[in-house]
């Protein structure tokens, strides 16, 4: 008879963490095959991206720094995800939040320096739960799939976001498709000097908090899960399900349209066309990792922003590019996806290796 | 020498869950063997290990007295076992033929001969006397019919030994008998049946031998049904003696509480309520009896403010009510759903959570939209107490408890809560006996404190013991109205299905 899963040596981890590791394992297993097959030794490029990375400082708040925008969106779409909403809208939101954030940024002036940028990042907030608002209303009155329309909403706004940047709020003399800059009072503090480590992370670290505060404390956190859990038992006791729904999903849109205010705020200086290099969508991996809990968002959002970080290691010295990370993320998601596939494979392992008494003969 | 004999089974789900614990079982050539226990004594598990879909941690299985390794349903299937589940696992948008050669389709490579099959089934059908239309698709199908598909996919199949779980748990009266007029003929054929039940009397009547299951050991095997009662098998359950069928009518019926007035709903495809009117006076139990899907679950749900139209008229004390779930729960409106796993308990969720689920926005449960986790963890521990639910804690997940548990759970959090009404459905549905009898007495027990109750059950005993007054459905409308003692259980039957009485005597109106 076997016991509950990954128990090991007598300190209970939540299983579902147990598969993330699992999944997160494999993927890198599997991209080592991938690597293998072009000639690179897996281990070498490995060493490279986690060795080398954090092996120095200011490598290390490169890491942090690309870390923070995948904790906004892997927070954004992990907390739609909690009443079973899946917000592929991110993309959007984030777009359509840092051109909110950046005309405040760069249009208002004579603000001091802390109401600046809250009146910036409020902005940008505010045009993300405005989008997923919509998207929310069309979900309660016409049943539309959020699926469908979150993807087709990012159409809608990359294109109106890239329509400004390249027309009316292009600055004179531009060559390229950007806003004006913001403000000196609306830039986001450098934490450390010479690199893009930003307040933002605070800000991302207090917002996971807020969440965690959210789901596990409050009476609309209780209502979320339930919601998520059982949205028919909720309902027939009284739960209002349609109102869950639109506020979960305006929190959704509000963090990943932070997330584009902190791209403009502490990294660009204004909005720039390629603002999101598809940190909404890598969001969906950041959260599926860590298992849509907000607090466990962050350290998933810092293993991808290792991997990124030493992925432009491994694209300067070889020819793997950058997009390696990508195809980790998209192998994370397949894993994710795939517990019973784990259980099997630890099974397979189990038996192979006889675990089971080397456990018992260790304890 | 058995046909089947099984040997010291034992099967262990968890470090605290032990299903099954050195089990032995029988059964010989053209017998009927009744299955008895109470939910979770390891009925079905020891018949899935039988039918290869569960896997034993010990024991072993002869047949014929030759040792034999079942490991999945289709060697099963080869040997001559099939099982009726009792959900059934049909495929609804398919015809009957269809869903009885599935997996053994008759026909020359990939080409499908029904010819021959239908051929096959036509004939059974008409030797077992069974009335099914082989082309007539299964979701056009009545339960019982269902039920006679699952039972020809055996037939088809040449099954010897029928396993059927809880076969009648779902069937009128009338449906009961033509099954059991069926088994007779399966007898008298030699075919073995293992009738998985908790049902005393049917095992009384159709049954060679009873075993009795309890706690995942056979407690009895081999009972000759004249030598025993249905009073000594249910003490063998349960290990204490039950009395079920006894009726306490209420003794005081105050002012009348709840009133429908003409609901008329029409969603198509015959679900419909056709004007229906009733009311229910504080301190009396309306009982709703009839055959399931006949608009029960429409009126359930127009009954506590999920359906809600122009054709619907609820007042609860003289007040309207007519917006949402959550405004007939603030009135005093209580509601025990009838399908437990999805519309009452979230499994996912603690048991604690779930016993203030609806109620989690008032006090003491929550402040300034905070959670009060004291107040909660103190009031569900109170709760659990007093609703006698088998819990290690409240944070233990409501999903793994046992049915009768859960359904605890439901009146712990309804219950506890200050009532006017009660609207309760299908209360015991795969409930233990020693359950069943506790929640009745809760029921009579709110009853008596003064709530009006409305009870809709597709268990025509429960409607019979615990009513003070009995509605019929059929169809979407409220064809009789009658005191407990006006009918028999076998009129009921018949207006149940659609059938006048002749006379007409449908007591009142």
């Amino acid at each position: 008879m076997r016991s509950s899963r990954f128990v090991p040596y007598g300190f209970a981890i939540p299983a579902k963490y147990g598969y993330s590791a699992s999944a997160l394992l494999l993927s890198l297993v599997c991209v080592a095959i991938i690597i293998l097959f072009t000639g690179y030794s897996p281990l070498e490029i490995y060493q490279l991206i986690f060795i080398h990375t954090l092996n120095n400082k200011s490598r290390i708040f490169l890491a942090l720094s690309q870390a923070t925008p995948l904790i906004f969106t892997g927070m954004a779409f992990a907390i739609a995800y909690r009443v079973k909403i899946i917000n592929l809208g991110g993309e959007g939101q984030l777009h359509i939040g840092g051109m909110a954030a950046a005309v405040i940024g760069a249009y208002v002036t004579g603000l001091g320096h802390v109401s600046h940028v809250f009146l910036s990042l409020a902005a940008g907030a505010l045009a993300g739960a405005f989008v997923a608002f919509l998207i929310g209303i069309i979900k309660n009155k016409l049943g539309t799939s959020e699926v469908i329309t979150s993807i087709l909403f990012n159409s809608i706004i990359v294109y109106f976001t890239s329509f400004l940047c390249n027309g009316p709020l292009k600055p004179a003399g531009s060559a390229t498709a950007q806003t004006k800059a913001v403000q000196a009072t609306a830039r986001l503090t450098k934490l450390v000097a010479k690199s893009q480590f930003t307040t933002a992370f605070i800000i991302a670290i207090g917002i996971a908090v807020l969440l965690y505060f959210l789901l596990n404390r409050t009476t609309l956190g209780y209502e979320m899960k339930a919601v998520g859990h059982n949205a028919v038992a909720s309902q027939v006791q009284g739960i209002n399900v349609s109102r869950v729904y639109l506020f979960t999903i305006m929190i959704s849109g509000a963090i990943a349209g932070l997330c584009g205010a902190i791209l403009v705020l502490g990294v660009n200086g204004r909005y720039v066309e390629d603002l999101s290099l598809n940190y909404g969508f890598a969001g969906l991996s950041v959260a599926a990792l860590a298992s849509y809990e907000p607090l466990a968002t962050i350290v998933s959002a810092i293993v991808f922003g290792i991997l990124k970080a030493g992925s432009f290691a491994v694209d300067r010295t070889t020819s793997i590019p950058v997009e390696l990370v990508s195809v980790v993320q998209a192998f994370v998601v397949v894993f994710i996806a795939a517990p019973r596939m784990i259980d099997r494979l630890f099974d397979l392992v189990r038996s192979i290796f006889d675990l089971k008494k080397w456990r018992t003969k260790r304890i | 020498m058995s046909l089947v004999a099984m040997r010291n089974i034992c099967k262990q789900f968890s470090q605290s869950i032990i299903a099954l614990d050195g089990v032995d079982f029988s059964i010989d050539r053209g017998e009927v063997i009744s299955l008895l226990g109470e939910n979770g004594a390891g009925k079905t598990t020891l018949m899935k290990i039988l039918f290869g879909m569960v896997k034993a941690d010990q024991g072993e299985i002869f047949f014929n007295g030759e040792p034999v390794l079942i490991d999945k349903p289709l060697t099963a299937i080869r040997m001559g076992i099939y099982m009726v589940h009792q959900h059934f696992m049909l495929i609804p948008a398919m015809s009957v033929l269809e869903n009885i050669i599935i997996g053994n389709e008759s026909g020359t490579g990939p080409l499908l001969d029904l010819r021959e099959a239908r051929r096959t089934v036509v004939q059974l059908i008409r030797e077992y006397n069974f009335d099914i239309d082989v082309d007539a698709l299964v979701r056009n199908l009545s339960v019982g019919q269902c039920q006679r598909v699952e039972l020809l996919k055996a037939l088809y199949r040449r099954a010897d030994i029928l396993i059927l779980d809880e076969p009648t748990a779902v069937l009128t009266p009338y449906e009961v008998t033509d099954l059991f007029r069926a088994l007779e003929i399966f007898r008298r054929e030699g075919k073995s049946i293992i009738i998985i039940t908790h049902k005393l009397k049917e095992t009384l009547h159709i049954a060679d031998k009873i075993s009795v299951l309890r706690n995942g050991t056979m407690v009895k095997h081999g009972i000759i049904p004249a030598e025993t009662s249905a009073i000594e098998l249910s003490s063998l359950m349960v290990g204490r003696s039950v009395n079920l069928d006894r009726r306490r009518p209420a003794k005081s019926i105050g002012d009348v509480c709840l009133t429908a007035r003409n609901i008329t709903v029409d969603h198509g495809n015959g679900n419909t309520l056709k004007d229906i009117s009733l009311s229910v006076r504080k301190g009396e139990i309306l009982g709703i009896a009839g055959v399931e899907g006949n608009g029960q679950s429409l009126l359930l749900k127009a009954l506590v403010g999920l359906e809600t139209g122009p054709g619907v008229n609820i007042t609860v004390n003289g007040k309207k009510l007519r917006k949402s779930p959550k405004q007939f729960l603030n009135s005093g409106v209580g509601h025990i759903p009838e399908d437990r796993t999805i519309m009452g308990i979230i499994g996912e969720m603690s048991i604690k959570d779930n016993i203030i689920l609806g109620y989690h926005r008032s006090r003491p449960f929550c402040k300034h939209g905070m959670r009060d986790e004291k107040e909660i963890d103190r009031y569900s521990r109170d709760a659990i107490e007093e609703f006698a639910i088998k819990a290690d804690s409240g944070n233990m997940k409501a999903g793994a408890l046992s049915g009768g548990n859960q359904q605890k759970v439901m009146l712990a959090r309804t219950f506890s809560q200050p009532l006017h009404v009660l609207i309760v459905a299908q209360p015991t549905r795969g409930v233990d006996v020693g359950s069943v009898e506790y929640i009745h007495n809760q029921i009579i027990g709110l009853r008596d404190s003064g709530v009006a109750i409305l009870l809709v059950s597709a268990d025509l005993d429960e409607i019979y013991t615990l009513s003070d007054r009995i509605s019929v459905i059929y169809e979407g409308e409220i064809v009789a109205e009658c005191l407990p003692g006006e009918l028999t259980k076998a009129q009921l039957g018949l207006l149940m299905t659609g059938n006048s009485l002749t006379p007409v005597e449908t007591g009142r109106d």
